[in-house]
């Protein structure tokens, strides 16, 4: 939805109508967060689980749709059809706060028209080159000039320059009807997802298929709302990223962003994965989801890197880009960063591929990869192909591990099952390995930020024990040791390391632990929230960044946190009283400005009156000429509801008083969405890279055009159909364990509760294969074979899928060699096979063949 | 016991209403003032440090009490609003990830071939790391490409972590390592 | 006295477990063996049966027929602190007692690890704990009720399954809750133990969608005898001074042998 984040928050999920689940086990995975719906569900809303498996999630749910793992664009893109044939949209919501209206270049051509491929895909007919879309064709159609000249000068300031890159309106028809306008181009490409072809596809019967689409559309519109929760049962597909906007285009059609008890909820795993993203430790963006400088692109200059980034979003917020980008460069280089060099740019390093998990592995294995620091992350359980990536473990020259507990990572020269079964000789791995332990939760101090976007701070109960220390004291004492490390250099390709602030000990000795050179986290906090370059004055909010260099603000989404010395806002522990409102504003501070439901303009009609009593929330108070209610609202706090954009205006500017959507162009959410793909502007069936079945939708083509795989004899695919390995797979995780198990199989009052790795079958398969309950199986891909015990249970269920029987696998990833409890790594089985727009791998669906273990 | 038997069973009527059809707290109510009362039990004399649950994306409350410099208990927090007292099977076993004696205290470290792991110093291991650091990126730093641009950057060190870390290390991480200019930096937000 | 306890609504468990480990936390209980375990293959029950260690448990039962229509059943077990208790009944040493709350609490510096109340209670929830060699269950949590907070397993529910309050609260929530089942359509729905017919009526009770044979609960439990009433007097006397202290001394034993098993692992 323009932000990277989910939209809503978990406990407003009780506030819903009905709450559909799918491509998650919400009940088993994120137990607390589903209390919520419990909450829903004992207020009378409907809850629906579209699932393979019939899990403890499915057990709660009035409706359990089983459904073929990895089918779910089928099934969702069969929802819009329904929706729209039916006429069951929202159409007051859908005309004002949607680009619906905007009409599409004559250029484009649908997958429609083109048996499954989107206008502009560039075969380049070498198969070492991936195929690629040129998404020039996908743009809207624009009969007028750009309003605005270029500028006279570069910058800073850098508003002429913004304004240049405003584009003439797209061309418009509100009454839908054109047929190259938004709508009817969606209306067309979902027009073959009929309940037919859905059974079809997905295995849901058609019966079951319409009684789900009749329950959320009777409980969508002005009075009532409903949610859509998911997780890595949607996102590791190659076709994942387009899986979550099916069900933002669904919620759209239906009204359900930005308002209570809608929304789609995104349930992440890990403690801080949302923080992790924001503040990214991921290589292709930098702080508050800016792209990374990156060779491939018009990025040699900073001018032409805001150029390149804001160009397609001027007349969204992202308008403000060069005053995040320039307090950005500040917080790197301080006052070494000048308008005279750019601020630094130049000293900024630059991507020149993708540098993702997968690709960085397959390096490694070619002995490309000199170090690796795996902290906190285990990828010789969790990493995909595992017995690839821990056999490129041993090309490295070294390999630091920092972690709770001795992890497989940690032990992959003397444990793995590469040594074990005398592959790898623990005397010939050249590889200089080092254990630091970890300190736990509550040895230290900092914030996490959760799912729901809300950064929380913990507090330091205790030191951790020995030599065992906060990550934040590990990487801020590196930092000082590499500083003075190259303090006398005087090579230029060391002058960025030599500008790079790095201040971040503590100015007295620290009160809350007797460790003395553990870092002041809260000078880390203010160089996230950002501070007036001169005085260090903490800034209240994003507002208040400037493009000169004026502030100095390494993440513009978290700024507001720390506003002031007193005041760590993720410190904040005031619920509200009674839980009313329930937005809990004093709890923790929820990114952007405490907004708790993004979008949340759209929470009442385009006049600013709510859209119902019952869903009431943000609405425009005339009386102060201002937005009011129990949120932050997500808007121009003072910008009426009839307000008109200006001509060529940029940001809030370039919006009428509807645009509820501020970080999409003139405030429209994106149904069809032209820019910010790589694989099309609207979500599309797809078969998975491994499947039993062709594509009965584009029977031209399979798998999407521009998926990724790294092709290798060690990772090595099935051919779709292939007898050898009939069954489709699918990973997953149980409640009582965590991932690759670090944090829970070497706790016994975890690892008693699921003590070994188990395989889910049907009773029919098991009977197939000759296989009793708990019997030892073999589990086998084109990658590699694991043993496992048959857990045969009716909860998996044979699906006829396009007239052939297609059993499922169900397989929990989360044992391995080190622990309490042990067992076969199930990432053994995986591939390194990718989507294109983030290179996500495809955990969820992949085939397999099962036998009994001699 | 600071609490009287009628205030305690004011309490337990004020939950009971607080759990009737649709509610499903186990409580209803805040507990705060119990705690403060809560001196004859075994977190008698504890003091509570408001922390978060380190496993999901939930975001539980949690309080962690500690006596005698030691931790004592760990349990949800009643006042959050995420998760008002509850914990999951592995939020209720978060004590179990501090006081475990298989936990490991001293840095590893196994030499080039080695057979065996050796303690090591916490300091020199540092020294050791940063001195690898420097020479991996010293060695392998590209400061243009074939085509003549700036790329400033080596693509030989790979970071790998922090969706289990605070946001201030994923801050400081990322920030020394695209210093340095070490690009390939990943957590598990790709998985 | 007002009578304190748990009502467990079965339809809105989740099976998490989180029951059973804030229950280990609290009580500073072992993992069995050190957390090494063999899978059942029973669902995904693992842990098997109340016990010694095992304070409660979650039980999964999968009812689908062959085309795969059905339910997944889930319910955590306890202790249910009958108001007539065999276990205390037949207990020699006066051990067991009944407390100001009406719950049922074995003294640990009292418990001469006899067995007698293991075969006495119908509901096969007492076991010796290999920690401490004493018949060991679930003590609703004594020392957190006698200072306001709620049992631990009680607390930790995600979905407010197992629910603490007075008794008489809990019996209106639970009709209440019946009769919206009813009127939703499940008509399976009912109380087991709420009232004075099953042993003088359950200070644990449950809503149950099936018989309670289903659960592993027995349909008519019985107590051992009838001729121990006078002792349960006495116990519940002794049992309101000394309880507390009790509590503490198991648990000190049990959490150094945890210490022990987890090393030895």
């Amino acid at each position: 939805m323009g932000r990277g984040a989910c939209t809503t928050f978990a406990s407003d999920m009780a506030n819903a109508d009905w709450v559909m689940i799918e491509g998650s086990n919400m009940a088993e995975c994120h137990p607390i967060a589903f209390r919520w719906v419990m909450q829903a569900k004992l207020n009378g809303a409907k809850l629906i689980h579209v699932d393979p498996r019939f899990t403890r999630t499915s057990a709660m749910a009035d409706i359990h749709a089983p459904l073929r793992s990895g089918s779910d664009i089928a099934f969702l893109g069969g929802l819009i059809n329904y929706v729209i044939q039916n006429e069951r949209y929202f159409k007051d919501y859908v005309v004002n706060y949607t680009n619906a209206p905007l009409i599409v270049s004559d250029d484009f051509k649908d997958t429609e028209e083109l048996e499954g491929i989107f206008s502009g895909l560039i075969d380049n007919s070498d198969p070492a080159q991936p195929k690629a879309y040129n998404t020039a064709s996908w743009g809207f159609k624009r009969t007028g000039s750009p309003p605005n000249a270029a500028p006279a000068t570069s910058g800073p300031p850098y508003d002429d320059l913004i304004k240049s890159l405003v584009p003439a309106p797209a061309n418009r028809d509100n009454t839908l009807q054109d047929p190259r306008c938004v709508f009817q181009i969606v209306k067309r490409h979902y027009a073959r997802y009929t309940p037919e072809m859905v059974e079809r596809v997905t295995g849901v019967p058609r019966d079951l298929f319409l009684k789900i689409a009749q329950t959320i559309a009777d409980n969508s519109g002005p009075e009532r709302t409903g949610v859509i929760a998911y997780a890595v049962g949607w996102t590791q597909h190659t076709y994942g990223p387009q899986m979550i906007s099916t069900a933002a285009l669904l919620q759209l059609l239906l009204g359900n962003i930005g308002r209570p008890g809608g929304g789609v909820m995104a349930l992440r795993g890990h403690a801080t994965i949302q923080g992790s993203t924001d503040v990214p430790t991921l290589y292709h963006s930098i702080h508050g989801y800016m792209n990374h400088p990156d060779t491939r692109k018009s990025h040699a200059t900073l001018k032409d890197f805001i150029t390149t980034e804001a160009g397609a979003v001027a007349t969204a917020y992202w308008s403000n880009y060069p005053k995040f980008i320039v307090s950005y460069m500040k917080s790197m280089y301080g006052k070494n960063a000048t308008k005279d060099n750019d601020f630094g740019y130049d000293w900024h390093p630059k991507i020149t591929g993708d540098l993702s998990h997968m690709p960085m592995f397959v390096r490694m294995a070619d002995g490309q990869v000199k170090g690796l620091m795996a902290m906190g992350q285990n990828p010789a359980v969790g990493g995909q192909n595992a017995r690839l990536q821990r056999k490129a473990l041993a090309k490295l020259e070294w390999l630091v591990v920092k972690d709770n507990f001795l992890t497989e990572t940690a032990a992959f020269w003397y444990n793995s099952p590469e040594v074990k079964n005398g592959e790898l000789k623990p005397a010939d791995i050249q590889t200089e390995v080092f254990f630091f332990p970890s300190a736990q939760v509550a040895e230290g101090e900092g914030s996490f930020t959760n799912t729901q976007r809300l950064v929380q701070w913990h507090e330091r109960a205790i030191d951790p024990p020995g030599d065992a220390r906060t990550d934040t004291w590990w990487t801020v004492n590196l930092g000082n040791r590499l500083k003075k490390l190259y303090a006398d250099s005087n090579d230029p390709k060391d002058a960025g390391i030599k500008s790079l602030l790095w201040d971040f000990m503590p100015d007295k000795p620290p009160s809350n632990t007797k460790i003395a050179d553990e870092p002041d986290v809260l000078k880390i906090l203010k160089e996230i929230n950002g501070y007036e370059t001169d005085t260090g004055k903490l800034l209240a909010g994003f507002a208040a960044l400037r493009d000169d260099g004026g502030t100095t603000c390494a993440s513009w989404i978290y700024s507001g946190v720390y506003p002031a010395e007193d005041q760590n806002r993720a410190a904040n522990r005031k619920p509200d009283p009674d839980f009313k409102p329930g937005t809990h504003l004093n709890w923790g501070y929820s990114w952007p400005a405490n907004r708790r439901i993004m979008y949340n303009r759209a929470s009442a009609k385009p006049d600013g009156t709510p859209w119902s009593e019952r869903k009431k929330y943000m609405f425009w108070n005339a009386d102060k000429k201002a937005w009011d209610g129990p949120d932050v609202i997500d808007f121009a706090a003072t910008k009426p509801p009839d307000d008109k954009a200006k001509p060529g205006g940029t940001g809030f500017d370039a919006m009428d008083g509807t645009g509820a959507f501020i970080m999409r162009p003139n405030g429209l959410a994106m149904l069809y969405v032209p820019t910010g793909f790589v694989d099309g502007p609207l979500p599309t069936h797809y078969e998975p890279l491994e499947s039993p079945v062709h594509n009965a939708l584009y029977p031209k083509q399979d798998n999407s055009p521009v998926a990724k795989y790294w092709k290798r004899d060690d990772n090595q695919l099935a051919p779709i159909g292939d007898p050898r390995y009939p069954h489709v797979l699918t990973t997953y995780r149980l409640t009582e364990h965590h991932l690759s198990g670090v944090m829970s199989r070497w706790l016994p009052w975890l690892a008693e509760l699921q003590p070994e790795l188990f395989t889910e079958i049907s009773p029919e398969l098991a009977k197939q294969i000759g296989v009793n309950n708990t019997d030892m199986v073999k589990i086998s891909t084109p990658r590699g074979a694991i043993v496992a015990k048959a857990l045969v249970t009716a909860r998996l269920r044979p699906m006829t899928i396009d007239g052939k029987t297609v059993h499922h696998v169900g397989l929990p990833w989360h044992f391995g060699y080190q622990g309490v409890v042990t067992g076969a790594v199930t990432n053994d089985l995986t591939a390194l096979v990718g989507d294109p727009n983030v290179s996500i791998h495809e955990g969820k669906a992949f085939v397999c063949n099962v036998e009994k273990a001699s | 016991m600071a609490v009287s038997r009628r205030g305690f069973l004011k309490l337990s009527g004020a939950a009971a209403a607080g759990t009737a059809l649709g509610g499903v707290t186990s409580l209803g109510i805040n507990l705060t003032p119990a705690y403060a009362a809560a001196q004859s039990l075994r977190i008698k004399n504890a003091q509570a440090f408001p922390s978060v649950c380190p496993y999901c994306a939930v975001g539980c409350g949690t309080l962690v009490h500690v006596a005698n410099n030691q931790i004592i208990n760990i349990e949800g927090n009643p006042d959050s609003p995420i998760n008002q007292g509850n914990l999951c099977p592995k939020g209720a076993a978060i004590y179990q990830l501090h006081v475990n004696p298989n936990r490991q205290t001293q840095v590893l470290h196994r030499a080039p071939g080695s057979t065996s792991w050796e303690t090591m110093d916490l300091s020199q291991a540092m020294d050791r790391v940063a001195q690898l650091v420097k020479k991996t990126r010293d060695d392998t730093f590209v400061v243009q490409d074939s085509a003549g641009k700036k790329v400033m950057a080596t693509e030989a060190i790979f970071s790998l972590g922090g969706a289990t870390m605070d946001n201030e290390w994923n801050h400081v991480q990322q920030k020394l390592l695209r210093g340095l200019g070490v690009t390939p930096i990943e957590n598990q937000a790709r998985i | 006295m007002t009578a304190m306890g748990f009502y467990t609504d079965t339809t809105v468990c989740i099976g998490c477990k989180a029951c059973q480990v804030a229950c280990k936390e609290w009580n500073q209980l072992p993992a069995t063996n050190g957390g090494k375990a063999t899978l059942t293959g029973n669902s995904y029950d693992n842990t098997v049966r109340l016990s010694g260690e095992n304070w409660r448990h979650v039980r999964f039962i999968e009812q689908f027929d062959s085309q795969h229509n059905g339910r997944w059943l889930m319910m955590s077990d306890v202790c249910k602190h009958c108001s007539q208790a065999g276990c205390l009944e037949v207990c020699p040493t006066g051990a067991i007692v009944r407390t100001e709350f009406e719950t049922v609490v074995i003294q640990q510096d009292v418990c001469n690890g006899c067995r007698d109340c293991i075969a006495a209670c119908p509901f096969g929830v007492i076991d010796i704990n290999p920690a401490s060699n004493t018949a060991q269950k679930c003590t609703l949590c004594y020392d957190r009720i006698s200072n306001g907070l709620a049992p631990a397993c009680a607390q930790a529910c995600p979905t407010a399954s197992i629910k603490f309050g007075s008794i008489d609260s809990l019996r209106q929530m639970a009709n209440a809750r019946v009769q919206q089942l009813q009127a939703q359509g499940e008509k399976r729905a009912y109380l087991y133990g709420a009232d004075e017919s099953m042993l003088g009526g359950l200070n644990s009770f449950y809503l149950l969608v099936d018989k309670p044979e289903v659960y592993g609960l027995p349909s008519n439990p019985q107590l051992p005898s009838r001729n121990l009433v006078g002792g349960s007097l006495f116990t519940a006397l002794a049992g309101i001074g000394v309880g507390l202290a009790a509590l503490f001394s198991f648990r000190n034993r049990g959490a150094h042998k945890e210490a022990q098993e987890v090393a030895d692992a």
